[in-house]
């Protein structure tokens, strides 16, 4: 197999991996800070290096429309979004999923209006976390590229058939300038055999009215394929560490294995967590992170035991509270955490931020990063 | 004569009301299209009447989808059979709400775009999957349930929106009319690219007639002018005979309004106004030929 070392953004990381993923469609509209993925995309296929069909939309809304109408005929598709773009497809989303098709999208995490704001944040692909979408959240380019090839493998096995969003950090991650092999797959992406395709010798209904019994069991059919999704990824992360050394799990641990305090959090925030481990443990504290690459399906087997967590939001859920850590509440009832809410609006976080809510942590209590004592 | 294939693509099962303009029409555009279809469909009469899981009233693949986005999953669809190497007629068959209004932009896109499908609108001038509330496209005078003292706003010209993207195919049918419709149907799908048909639906319960009037209706539309039968190709513009013949001495609008229980608040002056419309419009449409034959 031949490795190629390059410097790119995460965004041209995902471009490229889109690439050697050869879907057939790819349908798209531009947003800030997505758009050199699509614009990347569409100069491979004007330079005839990428044999696909690409589709320049009017809208998100049609992007989605359009990656589920081409997928429903059995091809490879990808689409990618952000922020509003992500949120005007909201219904098709959940058209996605429910009709169980292996749509792979590329996400960058931004803020959501109003005001305009182009930063990073969690709020758009959370307020989407419902919609039978598995999500993961990347924190370098290097996690950015394989991510996306292992999304469609997983997309596209036969007990998932259930779209991927790959999440990166706006402009955190997006434009930020990395080293990272750009691996060639080879083999590693079957081609897609979709069971349920259009078949004119046997021609179906797709998506007609269905009565409540049938529907119910279609719901708990997703829910089946979400939990089996977590098997598909273990299989194919162990596969893809085996054929090209670098190993990924649902939840990435760093020295947690002695730890007495846990830091929690997703993407970018995620790998900034583990230099303030290091600072952390050379004053004695025994910090640990855990980083929540795979949202959905929910990670179970986190091992929080005797820790206590300290868990960042960079989003939030009005009237409740961080979505992350309401998440890993429910899971984990007896889970004892400081809930941190930092990064909304692209709020600059730095390790030594990270350091400090561990270091001032109050179990039991929410935390907004910035907002004076007597606000909180 | 045109020689339409007596093979039925729809079976014995629809749930339509009775009369039902738009499975008429239905019937004989898949006559036309034929078994290498895909039919798109979103929200609107006809994805209530295919039929409930897992039965379907279609012998053809069927896609339904939501409301805003039957041209981008058509868009999406026609794509990926093109890369395959594949003709399948990929056929919108969408309601005039999902058209004209919600649609409108989604369908904009793909014919900006150039995208191989064509799009069948069926008008029934109102909303009526939801009971009959107005759209843009409910004529004047016309009582939905939203506008319960008849609509004061005209009818969404639609098809000069439709115009403006400069199609290799456009026209409008009506479902009175089949051979009308299985020709133009014949002939849109013969080109390639994006082509738009226009039918006039008939609705009894929306338009408040008795369910045997719906072929009586919709030659009375075109009879007296307020809905024109027509093809274009490009610039090229072609009233069709049904059409041709009527506006030589088209009957009083009166005679088509009168026959319909939603204009009954249609006063004199009000009736003058639609008759004074559909002249004007009768006018600009022959303005137009000439214009398309170089005559003008």
């Amino acid at each position: 197999m031949k490795n190629n070392l390059v410097m790119g953004t995460g965004n041209k990381a995902v471009a490229a991996a889109v690439k050697m993923a050869k879907p057939t469609v790819v349908a798209a509209y531009p947003i800030t800070p997505q758009t050199e993925i699509i614009e990347s995309i569409a100069e491979y296929v004007e330079a005839g290096e990428m044999d696909a069909r690409y589709i320049p939309v009017e809208s998100e809304h049609s992007a989605m429309t359009a990656c589920i109408g081409a997928a429903a005929t059995g091809v490879r598709v990808f689409t990618a979004t952000s922020s509003h773009g992500l949120l005007y497809m909201h219904e098709m989303l959940h058209w996605a999923a429910g009709a169980r098709l292996p749509i792979v999208m590329g996400q960058v995490n931004r803020t959501i209006a109003p005001g305009w704001n182009t930063w990073a944040e969690h709020s758009d692909a959370l307020s989407q976390r419902d919609t039978g979408w598995l999500q993961v959240y990347v924190s370098t380019v290097q996690e950015a590229y394989d991510a996306a090839l292992m999304a469609f493998r997983i997309a596209e096995d036969n007990r998932a058939l259930l779209p991927v969003m790959i999440n990166m950090d706006g402009f955190l991650l997006s434009h930020i300038m990395q080293p990272y092999e750009m691996t060639e797959p080879g083999d590693f992406i079957p081609p897609i055999s979709l069971p349920h395709a259009i078949d004119m010798d046997d021609p179906h209904g797709y998506g007609a009215m269905s009565p409540s019994n049938v529907h119910f069991q279609f719901r708990f059919d997703m829910e089946k394929a979400q939990r089996a999704a977590r098997t598909v990824i273990s299989e194919t992360e162990e596969e893809f560490a085996k054929r090209f050394g670098r190993r990924y799990a649902p939840v990435e641990e760093y020295l947690c294995d002695d730890a007495g305090v846990i830091i929690v959090a997703m993407g970018t925030l995620g790998k900034e967590a583990e230099v303030a481990a290091d600072i952390l443990r050379k004053e004695g504290v025994k910090a640990g992170v855990m980083r929540i690459r795979w949202l959905r399906p929910f990670p179970l087997d986190m091992k929080i035991q005797g820790r206590e967590l300290v868990v960042i939001d960079r989003d939030y859920s009005f009237g409740f509270g961080g979505v992350v850590a309401g998440e890993i509440q429910a899971r984990y009832p007896e889970a004892k955490m400081a809930r941190i809410i930092a990064g909304l609006g692209g709020q600059e976080v730095t390790y030594d931020d990270i350091a400090e809510f561990v270091r001032t942590r109050k179990i039991g209590t929410e935390y907004w990063f910035g907002i004076a004592e007597e606000e909180q | 004569m045109t020689e339409i294939p007596k093979e039925e693509m729809l079976l014995k099962c629809p749930s339509t009301c009775a009369g039902c303009g738009s499975l008429l029409a239905l019937r004989y555009i898949l006559k036309a299209a034929g078994r290498d279809t895909v039919l798109v469909i979103p929200a609107c009469c006809n994805s209530v009447i295919q039929g409930v899981y897992p039965y379907m009233l279609h012998t053809i693949p069927v896609y339904n989808i939501a409301f805003a986005a039957a041209a981008a999953c058509a868009s999406g669809m026609s794509e990926a059979f093109r890369a395959k190497g594949k003709k399948t007629n990929v056929i919108v068959y969408a309601g005039d709400g999902g058209t004209a209004d919600i649609g409108i932009q989604a369908l904009s896109g793909a014919l900006e775009r150039e995208e191989d499908f064509l799009y069948i609108c069926y008008d029934n001038e109102a909303y009526g999957n939801t009971g009959m509330q107005r759209s843009g496209a409910t004529p004047l005078g016309a009582i939905t349930t939203t506008t319960p003292n008849g609509k004061r706003i005209v009818k969404k010209d639609l098809d000069r929106m439709i115009e403006a993207h400069n199609l290799p195919y456009q026209a409008t049918a009506c479902a009175s009319y089949p051979a009308d419709l299985y020709n133009k149907v014949k002939k849109a799908i013969s080109i390639p690219g994006p082509k738009f048909i226009h039918i006039l639906a008939p609705c009894p319960p929306g338009w408040k007639t008795p369910s045997e009037k719906t072929v009586e209706v919709g030659k009375l539309a075109v009879k007296s002018g307020i809905w024109v039968l027509w093809e274009k190709e490009y610039d090229k513009l072609t009233i069709s005979a049904p059409s041709k013949a009527a506006m030589k001495r088209p009957v009083p609008v009166t005679d088509y309004l009168s026959m319909q229980g939603r204009y009954k608040k249609v006063d004199a002056a009000l009736a003058a106004q639609i008759q004074a419309n559909v002249d004007k419009n009768l006018r600009k449409m022959e303005a137009e030929v000439k214009i398309s034959e170089g005559a003008l």
